[in-house]
């Protein structure tokens, strides 16, 4: 009981800011102080984002199924096109970058090989792949989705690579005392050693890809939400922009409570965290 | 010498090289180990007695000289000299009864038999309503059950125990030290042991080899005469570690000596 009541009062603690935030925007805009087209009501806003999550068409039972048209807003559109290329992005990136990291982290002469290449290119953002990006692939899902494999490749190599150069030799010593070698030494030790670093490589790397999801789409895609948020801007729909960041940052708040519950369980056996 | 040991340790030396000089952690060490004894390793730290114990595990081969057991010579670490390590190291991800059931994978053992030699083990260490649990979870003289247990499970004949119950409180270490000694009486092992406290020595060992400090050698090799279980009330146990406690602080002021010295150097 008194645990329930507390969290409810942190709650709203924690909405008092965003409140008197939301309150003085709304005055301003009321007051016509600023000009819509800069910066539009809150209530627009959320008139604008309701629009844009609702079907285009009235229902139609000839036209498909009721899910079908329950799903057919423009703003569920976009967010499905925008999260299949982080998914797809993101699962080439780090599906690449897992064993290559694995490799390098685990035979001192592959990472002697592979290093100077890698430190080559690491600091390259992926952005400044845009122009070479699109001449290789042109326009559409390529280039965005190399661009997204790019922004994901990098954390999630170089964090495989550290944790496996940075087990703990206690262990390794156990293991081959208990008569463990080769590839059960690797499979069984070495890499869960190796996990809580992976997984920090695997969030960033998220983190990244999403980011390069929006850009791609401001260069390369005709759909997505980066596309949408651009392509408002054209006809000065500030509302629309600001609707369509908002579901940007409620879908990056998704994606980032996903990876919480994903390393609270595969972590669940690490000290130091917080259940 | 005796004709057959379980360990032959034969002139065993070995030489660390850093950058400024070459340290002599052990020289000349020869000692021979029948089997089912139990033999404590003493002295003040630096005075090679876990690389000694590292030598025979065959984690770190000696720079010359060789250590035999059961008749061949160690080469490398295996399931047949079993460690027990001071910081425990468990596996992490692994649940209590993963741990203890690791090595026996490797084996190759069938599951079934796995399940029963492990539920086996974890009734005799008490750690049964644990086995689901992680380290982490744990009090540290629970780790240092399922690393006794980890150990057991491989039915080696010989156990090293590394300071096993070092970092332990002084209740939870005379409670492992008991439970150590009705498994050793149970299982017939040969125990190696390596620890800085006298007492613990006196109150375990059949056997107590005191090491000097650098270079490690052997300054005294007793036979502990006292009747089991031991009371270390007992005036002749206190004589003893009065005995013991004088040959281990030459070499503790030894040790005292030289860092004074090195810092003078520094």
């Amino acid at each position: 009981m008194a645990k329930s009541r507390s969290t409810w009062k942190e709650a709203a603690v924690g909405m008092v800011v965003p409140a008197v935030a939301i309150a003085i925007w709304q005055m301003v805009a009321m007051n016509g102080w600023v000009n819509p087209q800069v910066l539009p009501a809150p209530l627009a806003v959320v008139e604008k984002w309701i629009a844009y999550l609702l079907p285009l068409q009235p229902y139609d039972a000839g036209q498909g199924g009721w899910l079908a048209w329950a799903v057919s807003g423009e703003l569920i559109h976009d967010a499905l096109g925008s999260m299949y290329r982080v998914g797809v992005g993101f699962a080439i990136g780090a599906g690449l970058a897992l064993p290559l990291g694995l490799l390098m982290g685990a035979s001192p002469r592959v990472y002697a090989w592979m290093n100077p290449l890698v430190q080559l290119l690491r600091p390259i953002p992926p952005i400044a792949y845009i122009p070479l990006s699109i001449l290789w692939f042109g326009l559409g899902n390529p280039p965005a989705v190399f661009l997204i494999s790019l922004g994901a490749f990098f954390p999630v190599l170089m964090n495989t690579i550290a944790g496996v150069r940075q087990v703990d030799g206690i262990y390794i010593r156990a293991a081959r005392n208990l008569g463990a070698s080769g590839t059960t030494l690797f499979l069984r030790v070495m890499l869960p050693a190796a996990v809580p670093y992976i997984l920090s490589g695997v969030r960033i790397g998220i983190g990244t890809a999403f980011i390069v999801v929006i850009v791609s789409e401001m260069i390369a895609v005709n759909n997505g939400l980066g596309f949408r948020i651009l392509e408002a801007r054209e006809y000065f729909w500030s509302d629309k922009i600001i609707a369509g960041m908002i579901t940007i940052g409620l879908l990056g708040l998704a994606i980032d409570v996903a990876m919480n519950r994903l390393n609270n369980y595969l972590l669940r056996w690490h000290r130091g965290l917080e259940h | 010498m005796s004709i057959n040991p379980h360990i032959r340790i034969d002139h065993v030396s070995k030489v660390f090289h850093t950058a400024e000089r070459d340290v002599v952690a052990l020289q000349d060490i020869v000692l021979d180990i029948p089997r089912g004894q139990f033999v404590c390793l003493l002295g003040p730290s630096g005075c090679g007695k876990s690389t000694l114990l590292n030598a025979i595990a065959g984690f770190a081969p000696p720079s010359s000289g060789q250590i035999v057991a059961d008749g061949k010579v160690v080469l490398e670490p295996g399931p047949e000299r079993g460690m027990v390590f001071q910081e425990y190291a468990l596996f992490p991800w692994m649940t209590v009864e993963d741990n203890v059931a690791f090595g026996l994978e490797i084996k190759g053992m069938a599951k079934a038999e796995i399940a029963a030699t492990v539920a086996r083990l974890l009734h005799m260490l008490s750690l049964h309503d644990f086995r689901q649990r992680y380290p982490k979870d744990l009090s540290g003289g629970m780790r240092q059950r399922v690393a006794i247990a980890r150990v057991l499970a491989l039915d080696s004949p010989v156990m090293l125990m590394d300071e096993p119950f070092g970092a332990l409180d002084a209740l939870t270490r005379r409670n492992l030290q008991d439970e150590l000694l009705r498994i050793w009486a149970e299982l017939k092992k040969t125990i190696i042991f390596v620890t800085h406290s006298i007492e613990e020595a006196i109150y375990l060992a059949d056997r107590i080899v005191v090491m000097t400090y650098r270079p490690g050698t052997v300054k005294r090799d007793l036979l502990v005469e006292l009747a089991r279980p031991r009371d270390p009330a007992d005036p002749a146990f206190n004589d003893l570690k009065r005995e013991l406690g004088m040959l281990v602080m030459e070499e503790q002021q030894r040790h005292h000596n030289d860092e004074l010295r090195m810092a003078a150097v520094d």
